[in-house]
């Protein structure tokens, strides 16, 4: 039985002391909700998808140049517009195909992105602001501003969104994108101003901000410092799926002949343009609508990513 | 240790001190909130004062309106449904019922501040542990975000959170129960204000930890002189650190008393019940005693005493007739200093 006592504890150990090596508390980095949020985001493929697309899309509409040396606005009417596409030739004037007018579908395609995005993230933006202040304002004050404010979000929710649109732009004589970002986003807040008092109603109620109270904080210090914060996840969840529904709507209205006029160009006036060739010359139509539905399927799927990366209870 | 020097100033000669009498003083308190079933009756008559340095000691149950009292004295009651028909909540005898809400802004957080019971809900869960200690600073004081983080850390070293500077930038949701408690007492403790309420601070704490927390508030509360109301339903909190004590029920003070006293001998048969339901080894094997009954609804309190109708000793009279809060004598006709009892028969509870 030698080798049973060659296994048992040498005597040093015994008297080794009960607490084990320091253990070195901050190994792991504190994380708050956006950088668990990142994290998630990094592991999601459709975040990766979409944001690949949609930094394309930006670059586009900033450097259309970079994509193509042809003119959207320029045509030459020599070019057949019932020549059909050289597939073959990627980059170059021709590959689309050319419209009714001489003009290069490609080149089109590429300036179109612009007005799109200017006009989607714009009128985003706009309406976060001004729906997200009403929405907070009525939520934390309650009462008769409550009252006031939500009635007034929902007549505006009561009108019809494109209906409303084509009023507020019939009373421009100039279509310019400053007259559909503001014709989209006059009636398109009540989301946002919605979401926002809801969330704003959940926060104002929890303890830290009676604590924060007790200790002085001031009402702007309160809704500011701690409500906001606390509501801006399903904000920017709702902001950034609508996006992607505003560059449909701005395609919508320009279809309709409502929206963007010429010279700016838009896939939506194109896609009206190519409607009424579609038996003859498709591509006219095709190329703008695939490049309509990439970037709103872009903008939608990073919604979608963002808010399952927020919203700890789906993940 | 930059926060030891604070105590080199004499701690009688705090900042505007030159009012004789208590810190504070709650005179005829009456607290109603206005709901669809009718008018709750929260709290009806409070009296009570605390001194620099003293610890008072609110007892009851849940709902008998101590954390009411509590929050009308903050100033953080919701007007309405809350209303305070009558009353006077003297701070170093100025009415601040009467006073405008910024100035009662301004004594919130730096002359009286508040502890919460559930310190993970009552931090907000978006905000570093530092960034909300140094608001404190920021806000009141206007300190440059650098000096704010030196002294959140100072402050957090000062309530004995380990590694204070490692872990300032961490979020409430790292820290333990105990050290969230003790983050919460940083924060009130931040300006050094006068009197601190602390609205059940080991409620949601387990045991050992509940003894670490109440000694650190009583010796912050000792080097800084600070009032002290402790509002718990822990009789046993209560023994070590309390002063006085009041006792309420169904929001009315029934029994006040020095802390010692009122253990060796309750003067209301509520405190007695309350006292005889505290588990104790020598009862091993036996049924623990409780008080029969629930708390009264406040939409409808009982006539007379509210106690009446879970009170073994009452008569006619208590089911008609409020018992006023009256000083006790002993049993040789000496008055006893500082306690009252609001019971009919108070001498037999007391002597018999």
């Amino acid at each position: 039985m030698p080798d049973a006592t060659k296994t048992a504890p040498a005597p040093e150990d015994a008297e080794a002391p009960l607490v084990g090596p320091s253990v070195d508390v901050k190994a792991e980095k504190a994380r708050s909700l956006w950088g668990d949020a990142w994290l998630e985001l990094r592991r999601n493929w459709y975040f990766i998808i979409s944001a690949a697309l949609i930094v394309l899309l930006l670059v586009i509409a900033i450097v259309p140049s970079l994509f193509t040396s042809a003119s959207p606005t320029v045509g030459d009417l020599a070019h057949h517009f019932l020549g059909k596409p050289e597939l073959s030739k990627v980059g170059s004037p021709e590959w689309l195909g050319y419209d009714g007018q001489g003009r290069s579908v490609y080149a089109r395609v590429i300036y179109g992105t612009r007005a799109s995005v200017i006009v989607g993230i714009s009128v985003t933006l706009l309406v976060t602001v001004f729906g997200g202040l009403i929405g907070m304002v009525a939520g934390y004050f309650g009462g008769w501003v409550d009252a006031l404010l939500s009635g007034f979000t929902n007549i505006f929710l009561g009108l019809p969104f494109l209906l409303g649109a084509m009023v507020v732009l019939q009373a421009f004589t100039e279509r310019t994108v400053l007259v559909v970002i503001f014709a989209l986003a006059f009636l398109g807040w009540t989301q946002i101003a919605r979401v926002t008092r809801g969330a704003v109603i959940t926060v104002k109620q929890a303890d830290f901000v009676q604590a924060a109270r007790a200790l002085g904080a001031g009402t702007n210090r309160i809704l500011f410092r701690h409500i906001l914060p606390n509501v801006l996840a399903p904000v920017i969840v709702v902001a950034t799926i609508s996006l992607g529904v505003y560059i449909s709507a701005e395609a919508t209205l320009s279809y309709l002949g409502l929206g963007l006029a010429s010279p700016t160009v838009s896939w939506g006036m194109d896609i009206s343009g190519g409607a009424s060739q579609i038996r003859v010359a498709q591509h006219i139509l095709i190329y703008p609508s695939i490049m309509l539905s990439i970037t709103v399927l872009a903008f939608i799927m990073l919604g979608e990513a963002v808010r399952n990366a927020l919203d700890p209870k789906t993940r | 240790m930059t926060t030891i020097d604070k105590t080199a100033t004499v701690p009688s000669a705090r900042s505007g001190d030159d009012h004789v009498g208590p810190l504070l003083e709650v005179r005829d308190l009456h607290v109603e909130f206005h709901t669809r079933d009718g008018v709750v009756k929260a709290v009806n008559g409070v009296n009570y004062s605390v001194d620099a340095g003293e610890t008072l000691a609110v007892l009851g149950e849940s709902g008998s309106g101590k954390s009411v009292t509590a929050q009308a004295i903050m100033g953080i009651l919701d007007m309405p449904p809350g209303r305070i028909p009558q009353g006077e909540i003297l701070f170093r005898g100025q009415d601040m019922l009467k006073m405008s809400a910024e100035e009662r802004r301004n004594i919130r957080g730096r002359k009286i501040a508040m502890i919460f019971q559930d310190a993970l809900s009552s931090l907000n869960p978006v905000l570093t542990v530092g960034y909300q200690l140094g608001e404190m600073f920021r806000v009141h004081q206007g300190l440059s975000k650098k000096d704010a983080k030196a002294k959140a850390i100072g402050l957090m070293d000062q309530v004995k959170i380990p590694a204070a500077a490692a872990r300032i930038s961490d979020y409430p949701h790292q820290f333990s129960g105990g050290m969230r408690q003790r983050i919460m007492i940083a924060m009130a403790l931040a300006l050094e204000p006068d009197l601190i309420i602390a609205d059940e601070p080991t409620t949601a704490l387990d045991v050992t930890v509940q003894a670490q927390v109440m000694d650190l508030l009583a010796e912050l509360q000792r080097e800084y002189n600070m009032g002290l109301i402790l509002i718990t339903h822990d009789l046993g909190v209560v023994a070590d650190v309390a002063d006085k004590i009041a006792v309420m029920y169904a929001g009315r003070i029934v029994e006040t008393s020095p802390v010692h006293e009122i253990y060796k001998a309750p003067a209301h048969p509520y405190t007695k019940g309350l006292l005889a339901s505290i588990p104790r080894l020598d009862q091993k094997g036996q049924e623990l005693f409780a008080i029969k009954g629930l708390p009264p609804n406040l939409l409808h309190v009982p006539s007379g005493c509210a106690f009446n109708p879970r009170c073994t000793m009452a008569q006619d009279i208590c089911r008609s007739d409020i018992p006023p809060l009256l000083p006790v004598t002993g049993t040789d006709g000496t008055e006893l200093v500082g306690r009252h009892s609001a019971c009919h028969f108070w001498k037999e509870t007391l002597h018999g």
